[in-house]
């Protein structure tokens, strides 16, 4: 199998950490605030199993970096431009139904990713996904199930779950186009090819959405530039402005 | 809310006010680990069964309570009512041979 | 504390029932739902687990403020996890209030129409990554204080609920102290702001446990009824003497200066709180009451379609399974 180089993996453990990261940064906003105690309280433990697998993914990635960086370093002390996230976990959270089409969109990605990582050739790639997946199989139940009650449900509900479709699915392609560092990575049997994924993913989620009675749209089009990191959107500035504002109003203070 | 049996009371505010349209009620059972029965462990709002089992998850297992969890909608559990409790429970006050603590068994005999 | 002034309702009944209710609770003995019961002790009651249950709910609000901007990834989650304790113990006490005949939905439109009212501590605000510590610190430790003789109250689901929320938040007050702690050992910057935040949050803390009840006719129906366990004064004066010498640890000052140990009593002598902006913050005036119940009002109105959807939803599934059976 080929060798990774090290700069490529690197970039690869950014892209999972950034998007638990991201999402998980997004989906707390939540907490108290919320349509129902229950939610709330859900929606929080979801934020708290991403917040999680960011340490775990920036961790590994700051070992492999191997310039004395933290998981903390790269979270709150890098600027946009070399984050590598997706697009679609960027975008605002929206009307509640946009949050839970976003998280369904994504969950339904990272169930399939995770369970191929689980089988990578990188052991503390392989540990780290088996921990994951467990929390995101249940992660993919309940968002499914939430998108397909409001799709199905009051013609308020179902029109907004349309506009919440309407609006991220033209974010679902970048996560199954592959670029160098994503061949690289699955070369050396670290990582799936993305686009091997889309078959999964495509019977799963027409097969809720479809149940949500919502219709997916006809444009194939797909927003790139995240996970390359060469054009984010402009929401994720104002997401750090306030993630990162501590560390970087008192510089070395430990908290 | 309730009728004459459920676990909830009968009041006389709610037998005036109108029906609400909420999420029902839930009652909460939970399994922990370690083989003891399903134990009543609160309560929680949801659509329907479904949802109600998924919310018991994140309300009620956030410290690793439980394996095995039932809900049942609060205005289905059948209670027994206040003036029955002597005709219930008394007579079962009077079988003390029912506990270990009624044999005395000695020392020598050692754990039992 | 999380209850205020609640105010307990003078009861008309029976003698004989009255007399045969008390020796109940005299003898330590739970009232359940469907037990015989004054009405004035139901009506306390859902007012005070009602209170109690909506300062859970609005005390997320000042917490959930920092947890987009916490400085680290630990402290992120640690945080998140905290503010998610409560929603989880507003849960609980909404059900136990829920048993006494009130729905949880018509307790949330009485918090956010201003008939029912939350623990004044939650309409000050939280200006620095220091007031979190203090938060856990103070009003949490003020909170367990009055929480966990509550647990021996004489409502069997209020008790109950109680168990749990002392249980869960023994790591509230402890994260709390541990980040005033970092800060206290940081730098200058770093302990001034925990400083700055000790000094906003000494006097609203000690409002918590509510003005001096020791007269109160309230008080001692709710004592008798065994759903207030302490007097005010006593859980103050308790938490000072708790606290002092934990803030003497960190390095911090209390702002208080006629704080003094008085060797007879064997307790501080401190200062009152200004009673007067207590009873402003209750009446609506303190400093965030106006954007705690306007972010309650939003999230409530904004979720309405949530819950109406989800509710149609489970309601055409049930007409469908019946259609197929």
């Amino acid at each position: 199998m080929a060798e990774v180089d090290q700069a490529q993996l690197f970039e690869f453990l950014c892209r999972m950490g950034d998007n638990t990261l991201v999402l998980g940064h997004w989906v707390s906003e939540w907490c108290g605030h919320a349509p129902v105690l229950e939610e709330d309280i859900a929606l929080a433990n979801t934020a708290l199993d991403l917040i999680g697998q960011t340490q775990m993914w920036l961790g590994l990635a700051a070992e492999v970096e191997g310039k004395g960086r933290s998981a903390d370093d790269l979270a709150m002390l890098r600027d946009v431009w070399d984050f590598r996230n997706v697009l679609l976990v960027e975008q605002p959270n929206g009307d509640f139904g946009q949050t839970m089409m976003r998280q369904f969109l994504f969950d339904a990605w990272h169930l399939e990713m995770l369970g191929a990582l689980a089988g990578s050739s990188h052991d503390q790639i392989a540990a780290i996904a088996a921990k994951s997946v467990k929390e995101v199989q249940y992660h993919v139940e309940r968002s499914g199930d939430t998108v397909v009650g409001l799709g199905d449900g009051t013609s308020e509900s179902h029109s907004r779950m349309q506009k919440a479709l309407n609006l991220l699915w033209p974010y679902v392609g970048e996560m199954f186009a592959a670029d160098a560092v994503d061949n690289a990575v699955a070369a050396a049997g670290i990582a799936p090819d993305p686009a091997a994924l889309r078959e999964t993913y495509d019977a799963r989620v027409g097969a809720v959405l479809a149940e949500a009675t919502l219709s997916v749209p006809e444009d194939g089009f797909a927003h790139k530039g995240g996970k390359s990191g060469f054009q984010h959107s402009e929401h994720l500035g104002h997401l750090l402005t306030q993630m990162q504002w501590l560390q970087r109003a008192y510089p070395g203070a430990s908290w | 809310m309730s009728s004459p049996n459920s676990a909830y009371p009968d009041t006389p505010e709610t037998q005036t006010k109108p029906k609400r349209h909420e999420w029902p009620l839930w009652e909460v059972f939970i399994r922990g680990q370690h083989g003891m029965s399903h134990r009543h462990v609160g309560s929680l709002h949801a659509a329907d069964e479904e949802m109600a089992i998924k919310n018991a998850r994140d309300v009620y297992t956030r410290r690793n309570e439980g394996v095995s969890i039932w809900v049942v909608e609060a205005r289905h559990i059948a209670a027994s009512s206040p003036s029955e409790k002597g005709p219930l429970y008394e007579p079962s006050e009077s079988k003390v041979y029912r506990h270990p603590t009624f044999f005395d068994i000695p020392d020598e005999v050692g754990a039992m | 504390m999380y209850a205020q002034m609640v105010k307990s309702e003078a009861t008309q009944e029976d003698p004989e029932k009255l007399a045969a209710f008390q020796a109940r609770i005299d003898a330590g003995e739970k009232i359940e739902p469907k037990d015989w019961m004054p009405a004035g002790y139901r009506k306390t009651l859902i007012r005070q687990i009602g209170q109690h249950a909506h300062s859970e709910i609005v005390g997320q609000l000042p917490e959930g403020n920092w947890i987009t901007r916490a400085p680290t990834l630990e402290r992120k989650a640690i945080l998140l996890a905290k503010v998610q304790d409560e929603a989880g113990h507003g849960l609980y006490l909404y059900c136990a209030a829920e048993t006494l005949g009130v729905s949880r939905d018509e307790m949330t439109e009485m918090l956010l129409d201003g008939r029912m009212k939350y623990s004044s501590i939650f309409n000050y605000p939280t200006l620095t990554w220091a007031d979190m510590g203090a938060v856990g610190w103070l009003v949490d430790g003020a909170a367990i204080m009055n929480q966990v003789p509550l647990q021996r109250t004489s409502y069997g689901p209020y008790s109950r609920a109680m168990i749990r929320v002392c249980k869960e938040e023994s790591f509230h007050q402890r994260q709390g102290y541990a980040v005033m702690m970092k800060m206290a050992q940081g730098t200058p910057a770093q302990k001034a702001m925990a400083q700055n935040a000790l000094n906003r949050f000494w006097y609203p803390s000690l409002m918590m446990f509510g003005p001096s009840d020791k007269d109160s006719v309230h008080s001692a129906q709710s004592m008798a009824w065994k759903i207030k366990m302490n007097t005010n004064d006593e859980l103050r004066q308790k938490f000072v003497d708790q606290t002092v010498p934990q803030a003497e640890y960190l390095g911090l000052t209390v702002p208080d200066e006629t704080l003094k140990w008085n060797e007879e009593k064997g307790g501080y002598d401190f200062a009152e709180p200004d009673w007067d902006e207590f009873f402003e913050v209750i009446k609506g005036n303190g400093p965030c009451n106006a954007e705690r119940l306007a972010a309650r009002n939003k999230a409530w109105d904004d979720g309405k379609w949530v819950r109406e959807g989800l509710l149609a939803h489970a309601e055409k599934r049930k007409l469908r399974k019946v259609a197929a059976e």
